[in-house]
Formats: structure tokens, sequence, C-alpha cells
């Protein structure tokens, strides 16, 4: 998912009883399916995790335009060419939608850019991992854009209006995404020696990671809890992680890959694969700022944002001369 | 007669290829996020221009060349674009002064080969000058905003037209192929398309704050392919490397 490591700010979920009245009636309008709007009252601890979350999945998008851009000038055809660089117009136009979201709760666009150039505010940690061949196209697409789908639909049923309708926006553009990565999977795998290569090494390459996009497992978590009660998150970690495996193997099958991870087998008893478990130390290393492209991300990302300030800056100033031509008119 | 016009729909095609391409670059690195949005979106209907003039050409060819083979299996001699597209980036300024200069010589071309005796060439430009409108009207947009805007911008502005004016004067230029397209009454005589050009550099640009260069001179060899510019080549090493590494692979 692209939230990665949200941790709220309360100590455990309160009974309604334990509630006051304005909260048990902010809860109750929650457990009945309903949705909370930017001018309802909400707990402070709501609004802070939802903002956190929301930058995080939107700041997500933007960076994540950075590993799918490195392949955009070297697509190997015109349709393709197209293709992706269709997919990460969507990308930059979920971050719009997302920081729109984030602005109902009393943040600006700006203060959480800064917090993001600043490193203060997380990205997902597998926008640090470096795109190599054109086969990681396919493997971004499917495991990627697959991951988050996995996450995004359920969230199209959050308690906060304006994140759930920007849910059902993206999770619409989401499942092209999800295709044209597959379908690149199938040329490559189907192809020539060398591509069917690229697309072993892909797979190697971003299994892990993109199980890490789940986070780590959640079950004993306060924080998780709290999230879970306020419809802000809806599934688990694992549960999700697990969903996403069972979905991927057969998938994999399918193309003729082999899924990295030797233990891997279909469990009868629990109608699941059992699997692996990534290797956390390096997925806590990613989130120090450790992975292999997070200097070069935020490095990216702040070279964009200072060499466009003199543009920002131009077309306000434009802007304020003609608001003050028209009223000197008026 | 058909030798021309596959030449003629190079060009067409290729200063889409080129310049989409060039626009593509930014990904993920403009100045804010609209900008992202609305570069990716003028690079991708660049190559779906792109798509549709190059396939006609291979089709007039008749050589069982298509779209991406001309795209990604010819060499920067073959390329029939003007030189202002392949020009680097720069700034965001001179991308989009550069836009500009094209997005206001195309809209006019474009227009003027709706009026076309070949069907196939009418319908293509018809399609593209919707998109081109839109891109001529942000071009239009950001040059004047940022002319008019702070003393660095518009210095930077300033600039960037300084620079990019030598390379305008080969939009109007005419040479066999644009009279062979004239007679069969396919495409326009470029130096006809000058004024109304002119008249529309001048309103943008008084609005804009920014001064025309007083010299006319115009470098050429982009659309006669006889000269390019040394960009062409490191553009293409980058487009074509997969399909020329792999040439028995298919994507
Ligand atoms: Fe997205
Ligand atoms: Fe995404
Ligand atoms: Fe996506």
């Amino acid at each position: 998912m692209y939230a990665q490591m949200i941790k709220s700010t309360g100590e455990g979920v309160k009974s309604l009883e334990e509630m006051d009245p304005q909260e048990r009636a902010f809860q109750e309008r929650i457990n009945a399916g309903g949705k909370i709007e930017p001018k309802d009252w909400m707990p402070d601890g709501y609004r802070k995790n939802l903002i956190r979350q929301i930058g995080q999945h939107a700041h997500s998008e933007i960076v994540g335009q950075l590993p799918e851009g490195n392949w955009i000038t070297r697509a190997p055809t015109l349709e393709r060419k197209a293709i992706l660089l269709a997919k990460v117009q969507d990308e930059a136009g979920h971050g719009l939608y997302l920081y729109c979201a984030a602005e109902t709760l009393g943040v600006t666009r700006d203060q959480l850019t800064r917090d993001l150039l600043s490193g203060k505010m997380k990205y997902s940690s597998i926008f640090n991992y470096p795109t190599l061949t054109w086969a990681d196209m396919g493997a971004v697409g499917w495991l990627v854009d697959g991951a988050a789908i996995m996450n995004q639909v359920p969230l199209q049923r959050t308690s906060y209006g304006p994140y759930a309708r920007a849910m059902v926006r993206i999770c619409k553009e989401e499942s092209f995404h999800q295709r044209q990565g597959y379908d690149i999977m199938m040329k490559m795998a189907n192809g020539t020696a060398a591509q069917k290569k690229m697309a072993q090494d892909a797979l190697n390459r971003f299994w892990g990671p993109a199980l890490m996009m789940f986070g780590p497992s959640d079950e004993n978590s306060v924080h998780s809890a709290q999230s879970m009660a306020w419809k802000i998150k809806m599934n688990s970690n694992d549960e999700l992680r697990q969903k996403f495996v069972d979905e991927c193997v057969p998938q994999a099958e399918y193309l003729g890959l082999t899924v990295p991870d030797p233990d891997l087998k279909w469990n009868e008893e629990r109608g699941h694969y059992d699997f692996t478990q990534p290797d956390w130390d390096e997925f806590f290393d990613v989130l120090k700022g450790n992975g292999p492209c997070n200097t070069e991300r935020l490095e990216a990302r702040n070279k964009a944002w200072d060499d466009g300030a003199w543009v920002r800056d131009g077309l306000m100033a434009h802007a304020a001369k003609k608001r003050a031509a028209k009223l000197a008119a008026e | 007669m058909s030798d021309h016009l596959f030449e003629y729909l190079c060009r067409m095609g290729d200063n889409t290829l080129v310049l989409g391409h060039r626009v593509s670059e930014w990904c993920g690195h403009a100045p804010v996020l609209e900008e992202d949005i609305a570069l990716a979106n003028t690079a991708l209907d660049l190559i779906g221009q792109t798509t549709l003039w190059l396939d006609l050409a291979g089709e007039v060819e008749g050589a069982g060349r298509d779209a991406d083979k001309l795209a990604f299996h010819r060499d920067v001699w073959d390329f029939r674009n003007l030189l202002l597209v392949e020009q680097p980036n720069g700034d965001f300024g001179q991308t989009m002064m550069r836009q500009f200069l094209f997005d206001a010589w195309h809209l006019l071309q474009l227009k003027a080969l709706m009026g076309s005796s070949n069907a196939q060439v009418a319908a293509i430009a018809e399609k593209s000058s919707k998109e081109v409108t839109y891109h001529l009207e942000r071009a239009t947009d950001t040059v004047v905003g940022l002319g008019d805007g702070t003393e660095e911008s518009h210095n930077r502005m300033q600039a960037a037209l300084d620079k990019l004016w030598p390379y305008v004067g080969e939009m109007f230029t005419s040479d066999d192929v644009d009279a062979a397209m004239v007679d069969a009454g396919i495409a326009p005589d470029p130096a006809s398309l000058r004024p109304a050009f002119d008249a529309l550099l001048d309103d943008v640009f008084t609005a804009a704050t920014l001064v025309k260069p007083q010299d006319d001179f115009g470098h050429k060899g982009g659309k006669s392919g006889k000269r390019h510019t040394e960009h062409l080549g490191h553009m293409l090493t980058q487009m074509q490397w997969l399909q020329r590494a792999y040439p028995d692979a298919t994507w």
C-alpha cells in the first residue's frame, strides 16, 4: 500500500461508553457506514491520522512518477511510450486528487510538499527501488499497481468522504495500470531468451519490495486497531499481503516465471499460499533513507521544486497583475 | 510524387515524434504538479499524432515499414524534423517558448491541411488540430504569464526567445517537396503561413512584454535532413536503444 507505517495518536480504541457524546455520535455514524465530511466535527487524532495517511499516499503518487518516467524516453514502441505516458500522467493526477482531499482537512499542498522535500513526510518504500530494464515497467504495473489496488479498493468505503471519493476515481484508473504492466510481462515472458531473462530478473527484484508495500505485520498494533475503528484502514496488513500473494502466484505461473521464494507452496488446509516474509531489515533501512534510490528520488523532487520556483513566482505575479488591472477597470 | 509525399509525411511525423520525445523528458520534473500533467498530456498527443503520420508515410512508401520501423530504425540523416524541435529542453521557459513557436506554426499548418486534396492527410490534420488548439492556448498563456511575470521570469523568457528565434525561419522555407505538395493540392506553400504567424506572435509578445528579435537569420537543414544539430543523435541513441539492441524482439 502507499501509506505504510502510519502511527495513530490514540492509546487504543475507546469503547462507546468511554466517549463523550460528541465523539460517540461520530463513532456511531462511522459504525453505521456513514461518511464524515470536511465541515463535520471530528476527533483531533482522526484528522491528524488522515492528513498523514492521505499525504503519504499523495507523495507516493508523485515520487512514483520517477521510476517509470525513467523509461518513457526509452520505451521500445510508440504505443508503449504512449501507454506509459498516459499511466504516469494518471499518477500525477492521483497525486492532485489526494492533495485536494488532504486540503479539506486544513493543510495546504505547499505545506505537505515542503514536508516531503525535507524528508519529514514519507512516501511508499517501493519507489526507492531502481527500474533497470524494460521488464521493470511490466513488473511495476503488475505488482506495484497490483498491490496498490489491493489496498485502495477497500478504501473506496473509507469513512472520510473526500478520501473515499478520491479513491473511487483512482481505482478506475489503477486497473488499466495493472493490465498494461501484466501485458508487458506477457510479451517479455513469451519473447526472446533475453526478454525472458529480463522478465524473471524483474520479478526477482520486485517481489520482496512489493510484499513490503503492505507494511509489517500489524496484528497486535493499537495504532491499526484505532485506524480500523475509524475506518480509515479497512484490512490488516497481513490480510492484504496474503490476498496479494494468492492472486499473484497463479499469474506468475501463467507467465512461466518463478516467484523467488523456495518455500512458497499452496496450503490446502488454510486455502492460501504459505510464503516467506520479505526482508524486514531491508524495509526498515529503506524507511530510514537507505534504500537504493532514496537520495536520488528526493534530490530529483527537490531539484524540480527549486528549479521551478521562478516559474511559480512568475505565474503568480502575472495573476496578481491581472487581478489588479481588472479591479482598476471596474 | 509518392516519394515527395513520403518525405512530406515524414516531416510531419518526425516533428511530432521529436518534440513529443523532448516534452516527455520532463516527466516527474516539472515546476508544479499541474505542469507535470499538462506536459505528459502534450507529449501523449504528439506521440499519437506521430503514429498517424508515420504509419501513413510507411503506407505511401510501400516498403513494408510502419510507424515504429520509421521511428526506431532510421538514423539522423533520415530524420526530417525542424531543427527547432530537436533543441534541448533548457529551463521550463525555453521548453514553453519552443512549444509556443512550434504550436503557432503547427496549428496554421494543420488548419491548411484540413483542406488537403489527400483525404487521409485531411483526416489526420482534423484530428490533430483539436489537440494542437489546446497546446497553443496553453503555451500562449504560459508565455504571456511568464513574460509578464517577475523580472526574472521575464528575462528568462526573453532569453529563450532570443535563443530559439534562429530556428523559426526554417518553418517557412520551401523546397522541391513543398512545391510538389502545393502542385498536388496536398499542403500549403510554407511561406503563405507566415503573415498569420507573425500577427499571432506580435499579439502574444505584446501581451508578454517580450521583444521579437530583429535579425531574421534562420538555420536550415532539419526538414531537408541535410544537417541536423548535434542534439538529435543523442536523442536517438536513447529513444532507439532497445529496438536496436534487440532487433529480433517484439515488445
Ligand atoms: Fe496511482
Ligand atoms: Fe500508483
Ligand atoms: Fe497506478
